[in-house]
């Protein structure tokens, strides 16, 4: 997935008064231009042979790292998933397709 | 100054916080969140009393604390809502937190506060350490004199607030009890004059807007922090002269006109009293009393602390001989009260400046009556014309 931002605005060096009010974002998806998943201590590892893609996962994920396509899971965004075991924990126990290990 | 003015405004008795109530009824704001505390209590209460008998259109949201109200405040106002909260002393103690956040975030949201002392020891009465813990938050801080000011006032915050030079958060303060709990006489605008004069809300952005879809609030380290503050204090700096012309064109349209400063009897003036709030209204007596005896006395009531009219101050004070700045608060900072620090840096600069001596007063509802200051006025006459400055920092009527 690519950003819709023009990254340059962001990054660059702009002075206070090419600055939007309040400091807000004005577009949409400022989130992919950080990788926020770098310090995790443990990283969910997706096993797709067990998984029935029920989408509990999904729906819990509180940074929205578990990646979809063609209405099944396609993995997980580990650039952004901080780690929490939140997926592996709602997994369903007879599925039970996603372990955390040691992220490094 | 008397203005003819051809509103016809109604004529009723009303306490500070009924007062200030009334100016929430009018400005009918989209959303409030409260959290009840006294001597604030009253205000979010009368105002639920209107919500729940139809009186406004508002969103009343009851929330289980003051940080809660500010952070309900805040993300109503991001979702583009004129929204007000009002509160008190360890209330606002508690909002403290958010309060900066609100004013980075350019959020005009409009707060009736009631000037009261912090725990501790615990005390419900009247000082301004609560407001003043709070200076440095990025709010526009209104002191009123009285219930009159009380209510002129909120409804001004709200268009100095929303002006498109500013969009700053407000506190408008009255005084515990004094003001807050004290019955007096007051001018109400007709309801339609005072929707007009406040104007329709346009919020700078919205977070509920799903078709620009942006984010409020965000990270933002070494790169860029420093910029986003500057806007903020530009805004505070453009916002004294926003005051001025709201208070201006309120006195024209209403026959009572504000300022940032109130000078009193100050024209011809050798000795002044420098105070906030309430004391400026038994001080205005000492110096029609001073005045009638051949005293050369005034009176500079700042109405603003913040933006803190510095240029204006240093323009009234620096011809002055001997000045008192009275401090409702200490700032504990081993030296004086908070007033008197900034009025002193204000005149700093100046090639003339007075002798200048600060009194902290009145903590935790101590009265504060006509003899004191008399008292503090005969001092500024024994010290305007000598060397001898004496005691810089004094407590008045403390038992020490």
């Amino acid at each position: 997935m690519t950003t819709m931002l023009d990254e340059k605005k962001y990054t660059a060096n702009l002075p206070a008064s090419e600055l939007p009010e309040g400091g807000v974002w004005t577009e949409a998806g400022s989130s992919l231009m950080r990788k926020t998943g770098d310090w995790k201590v443990e990283q969910p590892v997706w096993d797709k042979a067990k998984c029935i893609s029920c989408f509990t996962c999904w729906a819990y994920c509180p940074d929205s790292c578990m990646q979809i396509e063609n209405g099944r899971m396609a993995g997980i965004d580990l650039e952004h998933c901080k780690g929490c075991g939140i997926c592996a924990n709602v997994c369903p126990p007879k599925v039970s397709a996603i372990k955390m290990e040691k992220a490094r | 100054m008397p203005v003819k003015t051809e509103v016809k405004q109604l004529v009723a008795a009303k306490t500070g916080n009924e007062a200030m109530a009334e100016a929430m009824r009018q400005i009918d704001p989209d959303v409030v969140a409260a959290y009840p505390i006294t001597p604030a209590t009253e205000i979010a209460q009368i105002f639920s009393s209107f919500v729940a008998d139809g009186q406004v259109n508002t969103e009343m949201v009851t929330v289980e604390s003051e940080h809660s109200a500010l952070s309900a405040c805040v993300g109503s106002a991001a979702a583009g809502a004129r929204a007000m909260t009002a509160t008190a002393a360890q209330g606002l103690m508690l909002m403290a937190e958010i309060m900066p956040i609100a004013a980075a975030l350019r959020l005009p949201i409009v707060m009736p506060e009631v000037n009261r002392a912090i725990s501790g020891p615990i005390n419900i009465h009247c000082d301004h350490s609560d407001t003043m813990f709070c200076r440095d938050a990025g709010w526009i801080q209104i002191f009123s004199e009285n219930t009159q000011e009380a209510y002129d006032n909120v409804l001004q915050a709200v268009r100095i607030a929303e002006h498109a030079k500013v969009r700053l958060p407000a506190l408008v303060t009255t005084d515990g009890f004094i003001i807050s709990h004290a019955m007096e006489t007051i001018k109400i605008l007709p309801d339609d004059e005072a929707k007009a004069f406040i104007g329709a809300y346009k919020a700078n952005y919205s977070v509920l807007d799903a078709a620009h879809p942006i984010t409020v609030g965000s990270i933002d380290l070494q790169n860029y922090y420093f910029e986003h503050r500057l806007p903020m204090i530009n805004a505070l700096k453009e916002a004294k002269a926003v005051i001025k012309q709201v208070g201006r064109e309120f006195g024209e349209k209403y026959g009572r006109p504000y300022d940032l400063l109130e000078k009193y009897r100050m024209d011809d003036a050798e000795t002044a009293i420098v105070c906030l709030g309430s004391t400026a209204g038994t001080a205005k007596d000492v110096v029609d009393a001073l005045r009638d005896e051949g005293q050369k006395a005034g009176l500079l009531k700042i109405r603003v602390f913040r933006p803190f009219p510095v240029e204006d101050i240093a323009a009234v004070l620096a011809g002055l001989k001997a000045v008192a700045v009275l401090d409702r608060s200490d700032s504990l900072n081993g030296y004086g009260g908070p007033v008197f620090t900034e009025v002193c840096s204000a005149l700093f600069n100046s090639i003339q400046k007075p002798k200048i001596v600060n009194y902290i007063y009145g903590l935790g509802g101590r009265d504060i009556d006509l003899h004191m200051l008399k008292s503090v006025y005969d001092r500024l006459a024994s010290i305007k014309d000598g060397q001898d400055l004496g005691t810089i920092v004094d407590y008045l009527g403390a038992r020490k």
